[in-house]
């Protein structure tokens, strides 16, 4: 399959994002969210077809999935672990417990463990500031992380696919 | 009869374990054959003490925290039940000093109520401002606005009541009230949490002013980064709909008003209103360049109100006590109250809502209680990424926008970010640089080259290459993005490298070159 290319279940669900959003007033940024709920991630193969549906340019599509952090074009680990590096976690350590993952997962940021587990991203902030420092796995909120905090959710999320 | 129980569902309290004390409560009381009702409250903003607990005792509320799963157990062995002693114990909540030195207004039910439940939000004073509303011509809700002095909490602190006047000046037409929740200063929480603990208070503001401006639709445009407010706002919005306190026939007035939540995806520009308004129209979140302002074209083309989730949440105690009360708070030409946010390395972090012209020192020591590791607070930063850094020579400043500006400094969206002495303010900077250019919308040459080379030049200055030629050259560089940036991203970026080269500067002269 060439990277530019959905799968017919891909293609299947991108349309029906597509068909559930479309009549809303301004919604590619709503229809990219639910490509990305569903599929993952926001696959280059998606961006023509979600531009035909809107009749939109596939520039236009292109340029703003690229534009948000958030989306991206390539798969990820089963679970996305979003830390925060903003000023109020670093007043707390932010550094160190950066470094403490990225050496515990043998990765950088926006890189996925060999195993397919983790994905690391950095965050700016999640306003979990009082609780400084935070971090955000898939859709859960941690705060006051300690270095065993961040090994214990490894071992959990190694353990849970 | 059933006791109540109080274990907040604030995104906070839930990233301590709230969720566990939660359950272990039901279980517990169900192992006991106690009758419990379990209420998932908003956060009362005391994170040093979450998850707190709270049991409604006859006489009132009794707090417990910070509570683990584990202690559970001994809480009901221990007839936490009827306030028993524990060491966990706080005492009555609303007797905690933290607590009951604030001026709670636009924060007043948070933590307080079930966050969706209209008869609870209307129990507690909710919907009499809508009330009122609909009882005045658009003009004097307006007027009241105006009276309260109410400014911008969002950050640029202009007048709300002169805004909402340009959009109903303009001709009918679609108009709009759109309410940026996007929230993305480092060391604020305010908007979060109450979207969390009392979204209803936003719902309503927002409804009052689209009966004021005569807009029938209304956007939220929060950031993805908060899903528990999304759910709470989903629930509340559907709640207020049921009750017809949105819809086509508003507490009966015939009056109509519809509002939905959109999601960011993770850009910190989108948070200036432009830029907001661009993302909520599915676009790039670029830059538009003013004029026209958005009270005129705002969404879609359309005249549109743009305000942040504190200042729409302060509307409905405006409308229900009067202008004046609001007024009657504060100092100078900032009225009412902020709820100041207090996080980074300190021992208390939490929310302080009170009146404007608190010093800093009170907020850092009085209730902040100092760093958290123990160690002198070297630095703060007030208004977020933007802001400038605060030398402790300088803590006695007044909490108000004028005071702030006086010492060359922000206010914002009121965040208050602690360093203690172990803080490299060199690497400070650099960071303030670096998050400008991973931010910037790429519109003006200042901001996204300008920043880069920020970033570019401190490495130098801090590995001691020519140091005092590149000092000379980071100075005419901040110089040239305050001076050349079409927005606050790259036109404010400098105000905290100007600060630490002001207070900070002997930390670009710590290493030597080997
Ligand atoms: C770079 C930048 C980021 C901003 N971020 C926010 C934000 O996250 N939330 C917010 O309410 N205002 C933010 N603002 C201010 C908005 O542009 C605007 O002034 C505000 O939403 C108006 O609402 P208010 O008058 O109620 O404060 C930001 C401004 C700039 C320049
Ligand atoms: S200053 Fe930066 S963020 Fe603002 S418009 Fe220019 S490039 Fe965009
Ligand atoms: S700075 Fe990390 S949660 Fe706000």
């Amino acid at each position: 399959m060439s990277r530019q290319s959905l799968s017919d279940a891909q293609r299947e669900s991108v349309l029906q994002v597509i068909a559930k959003h479309k009549s809303r007033p301004g919604p590619l940024i709503e229809i990219l969210h639910g490509v990305q709920a569903s599929l993952g991630f926001v696959p280059p193969g998606a961006v023509p077809v979600i531009a035909e549906g809107l009749n939109l340019s596939r520039a236009e599509v292109h340029g703003v999935v690229t534009f948000y952090h958030f989306f991206r074009d390539h798969p990820v680990g089963r679970h996305v672990v979003r830390l925060c590096q903003a000023e109020s976690c670093q007043a707390m350590g932010a550094s160190a417990l950066a470094a403490h993952a990225k050496r515990r997962l043998g990765i950088d940021f926006h890189e996925t463990s060999a195993d397919g587990a983790f994905t690391l991203e950095p965050v700016y902030c999640l306003g979990n500031c009082a609780c400084s420092p935070a971090l955000m796995i898939d859709g859960d909120l941690l705060g006051r992380v300690t270095p065993q905090d961040f090994d214990d959710m490894v071992t959990a999320g190694q353990a849970h696919p | 009869m059933s006791i109540d129980v109080y274990v907040p569902r604030d995104a906070s309290a839930l990233s301590l374990g709230a969720e566990g004390v939660a359950r272990a409560i039901e279980e517990e009381a169900r192992a006991q054959r106690s009758q419990v009702r379990l209420i998932r409250n908003g956060s009362r903003g005391l994170y040093w003490l979450e998850p707190m607990v709270e049991v409604a005792l006859p006489h009132g509320r009794w707090a417990y925290g910070p509570v683990k799963r584990e202690d559970v157990a001994s809480l009901f062995a221990a007839d936490f039940l009827q306030g028993g002693a524990h060491p966990l114990s706080q005492g009555p909540t609303e007797e905690i000093p933290y607590l009951k030195s604030q001026q709670r207004l636009t924060s007043a039910r948070v933590g307080v109520i079930e966050p969706t439940s209209i008869a609870d939000y209307v129990a507690h004073g909710g919907y009499l401002g809508l009330k009122r509303a609909l009882a005045m011509t658009p003009a004097e809700i307006v007027q009241a606005v105006l009276d309260s002095g109410l400014r911008g909490r969002g950050g640029a602190a202009f007048p709300t009541g002169i805004k909402w006047k340009t959009v109903l000046d303009q001709p009918p037409a679609q108009k709009y009230v759109t309410c940026n929740a996007d929230e993305g200063d480092s060391g604020t929480f305010s908007d979060r949490m109450l979207m969390e603990g009392d979204p209803l208070a936003l719902i309503e503001g927002m409804t009052i002013a689209g009966i004021a401006v005569g807009a029938t639709q209304g956007y939220i445009y929060l950031r993805v980064e908060y899903p528990h407010a999304y759910a709470a706002l989903n629930e509340a919005l559907n709640a207020a709909r049921q009750a017809n306190y949105l819809g086509r026939d508003i507490m009966g007035s015939g009056r109509q008003f519809e509002l939905e939540v959109r999601l960011g995806a993770g850009a910190y520009i989108c948070g200036e209103e432009t830029s907001m308004l661009e993302s909520l129209e599915g676009k790039r979140g670029e830059i538009r360049v003013r004029p026209p302002l958005p009270a005129i074209k705002g969404l879609f083309g359309q005249p549109t109100v743009v305000n942040n989730v504190v200042t729409l949440a302060s509307i409905p105690i405006i409308l229900a006590r009067g202008a004046a009360y609001y007024r009657d708070f504060g100092t100078g030409k900032s009225r009412g109250t902020l709820p100041l946010q207090l996080a980074g390395n300190v021992r208390r972090g939490g929310l302080v809502e009170r009146a404007f012209g608190l010093s800093l020192r009170e907020l850092l020591y009085d209730y902040g209680g100092g760093s958290a590791s123990g160690r002198p607070i070297r630095a703060v930063q007030v208004g977020g990424p933007l802001g400038a850094y605060i030398p402790a020579s300088q803590f006695d400043v007044a909490i108000d926008y004028e005071a702030l500006t006086g010492i060359g400094a922000l206010l914002g969206h009121g965040g208050v970010v602690v360093f203690d002495d172990t803080v490299d303010m060199a690497h400070m900077a650099r960071y303030a640089m670096e998050f400008c250019a991973i931010e910037s919308c790429g519109k003006c040459t200042p901001c996204r080259i300008g920043s880069t080379r920020g970033v570019e030049v401190i490495d130098r200055i801090i590995e001691g290459v020519e140091r005092e030629r590149n000092l000379v050259l980071l100075e005419d560089l901040c110089e040239t993005m305050l001076q050349g940036s079409l927005c606050g991203l790259g036109g404010m970026t400098p105000f905290p490298v100007q600060s630490i080269l002001k207070h900070f500067r002997e930390d670009f002269h710590a290493r030597t070159r080997h």
